[in-house]
């Protein structure tokens, strides 16, 4: 599969998550929004590793290069979760503060 | 055109549809459902790249519990229904816009450069995504990474906790 359609694929998901972000203004659509952008970075990633590995294997049968893509897509999910967890409870103090999840509300630091 | 072909195209066409859905329903509830099956077809992209492991991470970590977390949240708020305020049309366009724009540079920068040409990603051969080799390889050179992101975790934890709860 030439590269460029994943590329491809990737950069329509991360522009939808960047739309996302600029128009809705549900905080947690918003977060979501940045979850699908944190995911098309995932699959550009293992979509490269698999070309590097493509390319090398070319020369070395048990070459194990590219498996550093996959395992970046691995820490990049460990610290979206520890991300989510900690996000999602700074949305739930900010309902239980202004009762309401709209991010409108917080364009000022005062009150 | 094969089976993979079609396999991959059936996948991104799902992909960027349910995205599209998260974006336009109005019900968070189904936002994320749609994110849901987003995740189901990237996870269906890591298997047709032969990354296994990756994919059922993917799906048990993402759609298992991240999207049920959200989903806790979404309930606890009692947000399911559609409270949104309509935000001003311009404002609506102006983003559409931005992020047509960012995809339109980027597009024509991949079409345009020379290192991707004639570039393949290996689809269903392969065998760097078996859970045996990324373990060897995750305990052998990130072994360290891999401890610091269990002390992450748990700063993560008791800073969630702590903001989370009454004072």
């Amino acid at each position: 599969m030439p590269i460029q359609y994943y590329i491809y694929l990737s950069l329509a998901l991360f522009s939808i998550g960047i739309i996302g972000v600029l128009t809705r203004r549900n905080a947690i659509i918003v977060f979501m929004c940045i979850e699908l952008m944190l995911n098309a970075v995932n699959l550009l990633l293992v979509a490269f590793s698999k070309m590097h590995h493509g390319t090398a294997l070319a020369t070395d049968a048990a070459t194990t290069a590219g498996i550093d893509g996959q395992l970046f897509v691995f820490f990049i999910m460990v610290v979206a979760a520890a991300e989510v967890s900690v996000g999602l409870a700074i949305i739930v103090m900010m309902y239980r503060n202004i009762h309401s999840v709209d991010i409108n509300f917080l364009n000022r630091l005062k009150n | 055109m094969s089976i993979t072909q079609i396999m991959f195209f059936f996948l991104s066409a799902l992909a960027v549809f349910s995205a599209i859905m998260v974006l336009v329903s109005r019900n968070p509830v189904h936002s994320v459902l749609w994110l849901i099956a987003v995740f189901f077809a990237i996870s269906g992209h890591y298997i047709l790249l032969n990354a296994q492991f990756l994919a059922i991470v993917n799906l048990i970590v993402y759609a298992g519990a991240i999207m049920v977390l959200f989903l806790f949240v979404i309930m606890l708020m009692n947000l399911n229904k559609e409270s949104e305020p309509n935000k001003h049309i311009w404002m609506k366009m102006a983003g559409a816009i931005s992020g047509g724009c960012f995809l339109m540079v980027m597009g024509s920068l991949v079409r345009q450069a020379a290192d991707f040409q004639g570039k393949e990603a290996l689809v269903g051969t392969g065998d760097i995504g078996l859970i045996k080799n990324l373990g060897r390889a995750l305990f052998n050179n990130y072994v360290v990474p891999f401890e610091i992101s269990s002390v992450l975790f748990l700063s993560a934890m008791v800073g969630a906790v702590v903001i989370g709860k009454k004072e």
